[in-house]
């Protein structure tokens, strides 16, 4: 491969009467002069024409450049530095990188020797198309606007089931905020709450730990779904959440990098999202087992939605970065599984002796006694809970009760980061069957 | 990625957007510098991408550098559109004078050109792109990158040098032209475009 020096030595110094340009130092990095009208490599001379590599064989360029010239610039200084010496400066001379005498010597080069003065304007012009990144975070939402745009235009052969669009977007968000983080947030302290049924409780991590339960939890998931479990060996005999996530902490200290959870959760959340999207609707009522309880597939993708949210909403607070709710279609749907899951939620409470028992059992499948729910804000919504058993119907004739909340408070109260106590909510009908929804939507949260 | 793409996989177009949103957005965002224009065209890449996913041949470079192509081609249209409206705005009716095309090529050109080399940037192998950053943003001189580093002074002069002549092949291309075309064969004396042809509608199998 010809790399950029093949051309150095070959061409003649600049004839009679032309003088090589000298460029002028480097400005500042913050500013940018205008850029020539044309491109600055002149072919001048009968030499080779300089060919530039593309920059993606640039590996094989770095390794065949310039043989080291250790020694020519150490020890006492020599009459004049040699000309492969000051070819090897130029990088370091258009950055302004480099001693005062060195500099010195390469402008005084630069008069006598035109290939190295090309090379040198070239470097220089090259040095104001240095430009620092841009810190313009990508808005989140656009994701979803640019895909369905794009599903608009061509239809989709295998679209991803609306079921799992939540968990697609929130995954893909959280990656976009772990990319952005170093090393040393990924060590940064992360407490992660929740309410146990009875009274708040805390458990403190890290970044990497969040990140490796969201792992652990995803792969109840994946392996219903037939996908290798990501825990291998150590993944506990019975499922459950807390239990696979404790096993996977205790293999997370064996490795000194901190971001090792990244990649094998996010190639586990894309998995996930194809393997769903080509089995289709035949697996959306799948049951995935939880331990305790068991989910239908569409409801364990709104439910890890939901985990992945919270959970990089609790990263992102310990790294101190802004982040964005789910969109309000999204939320929606997560809101909507909250509000599905309380009747069975305050069944159990009721077994547990943590709820008051029903006051009016009806046949099932019959409207039974109901609080009437109201989700305002993004993604809210009407829900008519039913209180006295998960098979009874809601309905608005039977309600005894309004809740009116706004869609985050009623998020933070179900991922259990608020209490049901310090709640904001218009209440107004039985205060009891108000405080046991509380309750129970608190109770939805866990580890 | 390309045959899952073909064969109309939604799934597959969303990790497509992860991989390359970021990029497509900063480029079209270095072009028009305005952050609405840069949404749309990162809208009208993808869509081009979803729709097109034949067009791209893995004989002509890497899917990175074919959807950077598409983002600047796009981009760059955009741009001259925005510039034509806006002289017609100012009342610049009929044909323009030839100081304007020249300013307005000049433009162009500029934006096309910043494209290409924060492209190149963030393409090019990281050890130069660390070297850069060091030595430009963090003002460290060579010998203090090397440190920095941890390689040898030589080492450190080479990375420097390097990564500016990498960045600077991106002069060496042409204003796309306003019709999409074909690049004409070049003879073995011209110098070749860092990239191949720039890949974008027009430029495509598919058409």
């Amino acid at each position: 491969m010809r790399g950029p020096d093949e051309w150095d030595g070959r061409e003649r110094s600049g004839g009679p009467g032309e003088s090589p340009r000298i460029p002028s130092p480097r400005p500042a990095a913050e500013d940018h002069g205008p850029l020539p009208d044309l491109p600055p490599v002149p072919h001048r001379g009968p030499g080779p024409v300089p060919a530039p590599t593309p920059p993606h064989h640039a590996p094989a360029e770095y390794e065949s450049d310039d043989d080291p010239v250790t020694g020519d610039d150490t020890g006492p200084p020599p009459a004049a530095p040699s000309h492969k010496v000051l070819k090897s400066l130029l990088g370091a001379w258009a950055l302004a990188a480099c001693s005062s005498e060195e500099t010195a010597a390469v402008e005084a080069h630069l008069t006598d020797c035109a290939a190295c003065a090309e090379e040198a304007l070239r470097l220089r012009d090259a040095v104001g198309l240095l430009h620092p990144a841009d810190s313009l975070d990508l808005d989140p939402l656009l994701r979803s606007r640019v895909l369905e745009g794009c599903l608009g235009r061509r239809p989709p052969r295998i679209p991803v089931p609306e079921w799992a669009t939540p968990f697609d977007a929130e995954a893909a968000k959280l990656d976009a905020l772990l990319r952005d983080m170093g090393e040393s947030e990924w060590r940064a302290p992360v407490r992660l709450r929740w309410f146990d049924g009875r009274e708040p409780v805390e458990r403190d991590t890290t970044v990497a730990g969040v990140i490796g339960h969201l792992m652990a939890v995803d792969g109840m998931v994946a392996t219903s779904l037939g996908l290798p479990d990501p825990l291998g060996p150590a993944a506990p005999e019975h499922p459950g959440p807390r239990r696979r996530t404790e096993a996977y902490w205790r293999t997370l200290g064996e490795d000194p990098d901190p971001r090792a959870p990244h990649d094998p959760w996010r190639e586990q959340s894309q998995a996930l999202i194809r393997t769903a999207s080509f089995a289709g609707g035949g697996v959306a009522e799948l049951s995935v087992p939880y331990g305790k309880f068991d989910l239908a597939l569409r409801d364990a993708f709104l439910d890890r939605a939901f985990e992945t949210w919270v959970h990089a909403g609790d990263i992102a607070d310990a790294v101190d970065y802004p982040y964005k709710p789910p969109a309000a279609g999204h939320l929606h749907l997560l809101v909507d599984l909250a509000a599905r899951l309380l009747p069975t939620t305050l069944a159990q409470r009721r077994r547990d002796g943590l709820a008051a028992p029903p006051q009016q059992l009806v046949a099932a499948g019959a409207p039974g006694r109901s609080l009437h729910l109201e989700v305002e804000g993004s993604g809210g919504g009407d829900w008519y809970i039913a209180l006295d058993s998960p098979a009874a119907v809601g309905s608005p004739e039977c309600a005894v009760a309004h809740l009116a909340l706004d869609s985050d408070e009623f998020c933070q109260l179900a991922a259990g980061h608020i209490s049901p106590e310090e709640t904001a909510a218009g209440q107004t009908g039985e205060r009891e069957a108000i405080r046991e929804v509380l309750f129970a939507t608190a109770a939805l949260s866990r580890l | 990625m390309q045959q899952r793409l073909a064969r109309g996989e939604a799934a597959a177009l969303g990790e497509l957007y992860d991989r390359f949103a970021s990029l497509v957005h900063s480029l079209a965002h270095r072009v028009l510098d305005d952050e609405d224009a840069a949404d749309r065209i990162t809208r009208e890449v993808f869509g081009y991408i979803w729709e097109h996913p034949d067009s791209y041949d893995p004989k002509q470079g890497s899917l990175r550098s074919w959807v950077a192509g598409i983002t600047r081609h796009q981009a760059v249209q955009r741009l001259r559109q925005t510039e034509a409206d806006s002289a017609r705005d100012r009342g610049e009716a009929g044909p323009a004078s030839a100081e304007s095309e020249r300013e307005l090529e000049r433009k162009i050109h500029e934006a096309s050109t910043a494209a290409r080399a924060d492209y190149i940037v963030t393409s090019m192998p990281a050890p130069l792109r660390e070297a850069l950053e060091l030595a430009y943003f963090q003002r460290r001189d060579y010998r203090q990158t090397a440190a920095d580093l941890g390689v040898t002074e030589d080492e450190a002069r080479r990375r420097l040098r390097l990564g500016l002549q990498l960045l600077s092949t991106a002069h060496n291309h042409q204003a796309l032209p306003a019709v999409p075309m074909r690049r004409v064969a070049r003879g073995p004396h011209t110098p070749r475009p860092p990239h191949p042809a720039p890949p974008g509608p027009g430029h495509g199998r598919s058409l």
